[in-house]
């Protein structure tokens, strides 16, 4: 019966045809490749400065007693949400639990830690001016959108093997590839914060002769940072959420508990750690919320 | 020179060439909804021309959608006009360099807002300071000078409070100094009582008479209220549709209505309070033996006095001497609005 269907129709509508094929893998692979042997250095340069950056700040963390970083924690989430004791309390208990867990976890999520900060960093550095960009320019707008969807939506492997082309194996790729899948949501809120600010006072200040770059620090970005915060909550938030996959081509830290507890079986090690990372995710949820909500109230209304 | 000159502006919303038809059909005088429903195209401005004095209250009145908002950022060209000249002090602000732009809108003019529009993450004080600082003048010249406009405006005491923690009428007031703050000769006010209580809009309106009495700014001020325009205004012009109806003296438009549609709101007006002695007396008659009053005193003054005596008032001007006279049934038929 199916041979007889295919029969009606001529070879080449039957089988796909060998020859009709994009050659996306070789132009890629040959990309890559002219990439790493063209622009080694400028990558290597980079990998060199995110290197330093990432080993001072893990070292620094390890260094500082735990007592020192719990109580840094503590004072810093009880400022920043203007004296909030409850709040507090719970971000207190959670630092308090990771390393009840177990002792060993303390040294393991200082490092996750300072894999995340640095990404955000680069994440707020880089999405920041980006967001700016595009909510200036609609043309712009139109061709990054889709670029972040993009991003989110392809599977962190495919650029992670980009990756260790680019920076060898390591904590870099790693950044790198958070960098890529965590980075949209600051630039989508900063772009829609800067949307967001009303015109009329927008107009307020081109009434009074301010300059595109004054109008911009002074009533733009101040207007949009309820806005940006909130994406960069979001992206710590998705940061985190690559440790285990950071851990899989050489990051040290809590990921590297769950692979291991994967491979050995061992559930009970797999729950602690990840049991950890929940807590971290709760304490730069808070904290970072926290911050940014220092910024709504400002006009008096929040 | 006028200070301010329009010149046949025109302003019509849209792009490319339903807009070039647009500006056709309104040139050649099809109406804001026929062009509309040709082209597409808002029309919000046709031919509309005027000049303002320096030193005077020129008001501009029409209903909502006239294109009054439209008309007046056409003089710090936040707008662009589709066709038409702008010449302020004897210069095209469509000639301006973007540099230039920038100074002239620092220096030369500002704005009040209908909304306030105020910064709600800066303080009364870093408000009313904006514009020095984005003229970059030193910290603390900024905070003297801006504290002098915040007492002027009676805020002493509210500058380190921030614009949600004010009443509305206290707003317009830091939306006031920030505007004056940077010196401008002129002042343009976009419906900005609008959005305040009767009562304290009456407030808000003597405040800006004591105020420009001492200032003589050059003041183009918004309404959509006709009691206020003929109370503000050294010069009316009545908006209706993009078209200027009617532009006059307050006493012109009272007496004079050009069209029926101006005819139409000046029956609402308090007359009483907007027309004065000079406006509806007689020739001097030598035989007039009442009281004298000024010929600048308001119908409404007038109205004790004439009733207390049998003949005639005397009117007088700065000097004493007699310009007219008014009999009690002028005087009434200057309050009822029958030609
Ligand atoms: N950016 C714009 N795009 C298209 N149409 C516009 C735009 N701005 C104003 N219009 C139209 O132009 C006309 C005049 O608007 P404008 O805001 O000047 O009126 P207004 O007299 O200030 O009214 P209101 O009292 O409501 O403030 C209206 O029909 C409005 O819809
Ligand atoms: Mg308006």
């Amino acid at each position: 019966m199916m041979k007889f269907f295919r029969g009606l129709f001529p070879d080449w509508a039957v089988e796909w045809p060998k020859g009709l094929n994009l050659p996306l893998n070789k132009w890629t692979n040959d990309f890559v490749e002219w990439l790493v042997s063209e622009y080694g250095v400028i990558f290597e340069t980079a990998s060199d400065a995110i290197l330093v950056l990432l080993v001072g700040l893990e070292r620094f963390l390890r260094d500082l007693p735990w007592v020192v970083v719990f109580l840094g924690v503590g004072a810093l989430t009880f400022f920043s949400s203007g004296r909030k004791w409850g709040l507090t309390a719970l971000v207190a208990a959670c630092m308090f639990f990771i390393g009840l867990t177990d002792p060993r976890l303390w040294d393991l999520s200082m490092m996750t830690l300072s894999v995340m900060l640095v990404s955000t960093l680069i994440c707020i550095g880089l999405g920041v001016p980006i967001g700016i960009a595009i909510s200036r320019n609609d043309r712009m707008r139109d061709m990054v959108l889709p670029a972040l969807d993009l991003m989110q939506t392809m599977p962190s492997f495919v650029y992670l093997i980009p990756a260790i082309m680019l920076f060898g194996l390591g904590a870099v790729p790693a950044v790198f590839a958070t960098v890529i899948y965590a980075i949209p949501p600051v630039i989508r809120l900063t772009d829609l914060g800067i949307r967001l600010v009303d015109e009329d006072i927008v107009e307020a200040s081109d009434a009074m002769g301010a300059s595109r770059r004054q109008k911009l620090m002074r009533v733009q970005i101040p207007m949009a940072l309820p806005n940006i915060m909130q994406g960069v909550n979001q992206t710590t938030m998705m940061a985190l959420a690559m440790v285990v996959i950071a851990s899989m081509i050489g990051t040290r830290g809590l990921g590297t508990e769950v692979l291991i507890g994967l491979q050995q079986l061992n559930v009970g090690r797999a729950l602690e750690a990840g049991v950890a990372i929940v807590l971290l995710a709760i304490v730069m949820d808070r904290v970072t919320q926290a911050y940014g909500g220092r910024f709504i109230r400002t006009d008096g209304r929040g | 020179m006028a200070l301010i000159d329009i010149r046949n502006v025109y302003k019509i919303f849209g792009a490319g060439r339903p807009l070039e038809d647009a500006l056709e059909l309104a040139r050649s005088g099809v109406e804001k909804n026929d062009v509309l429903v040709e082209t597409g195209c808002t029309l919000g401005l046709k031919d509309v021309s005027l000049s303002v004095e320096r030193g005077e209250t020129f008001v501009v009145m029409g209903l909502s959608g006239s294109g009054k908002s439209t008309l007046i950022r056409h003089i710090n060209r936040l707008i662009d006009p589709t066709a038409g000249r702008i010449l302020v002090d004897g210069r095209d602000v469509l000639e301006l360099s973007p540099e230039e732009l920038l100074a002239f809108r620092r220096s030369a003019v500002s704005m009040v807002f209908q909304r306030f529009a105020l910064f709600p993450h800066m303080t009364v004080l870093e408000n009313v300071g904006y514009g020095l600082e984005v003229q970059g003048t030193e910290h603390a010249e900024r905070r003297r000078r801006a504290m002098a406009w915040i007492e002027d405006v009676e805020l002493s005491g509210y500058e380190n409070a921030y614009p949600a923690q004010l009443s509305g009428g206290m707003q317009q007031r830091v939306g006031l100094a920030r505007a004056l703050c940077t010196d401008p000769e002129i002042l343009l006010m976009d419906e900005p009582f609008s959005a305040l209580d009767p009562l304290i809009r009456k407030q808000m309106q003597e405040h800006l008479i004591a105020l420009q009495r001492d200032l003589k700014k050059t003041i183009v001020f918004i309404t959509h209220d006709l009691d206020e325009a003929l109370h503000l205004g050294d010069h009316v012009a009545i908006l209706k549709d993009g078209v200027i109806d009617q532009t006059g003296k307050p006493n012109e438009i009272l007496l004079r209505p050009a069209t029926d549609y101006v005819r139409e709101f000046v029956r609402e007006v308090k007359r009483g309070r907007i027309l004065k002695t000079g406006d509806v007396m007689w020739p001097p008659d030598a035989a007039a033996t009442g009281p004298a009053i000024s010929r600048d005193a308001v119908l409404q003054d007038a109205l004790p006095v004439s009733m207390e005596n049998e003949s005639p008032l005397r009117v007088v001007d700065e000097t004493g001497a007699m310009v007219g006279v008014l009999s009690r049934s002028a005087l009434l038929r200057g309050l009822t609005d029958r030609e």
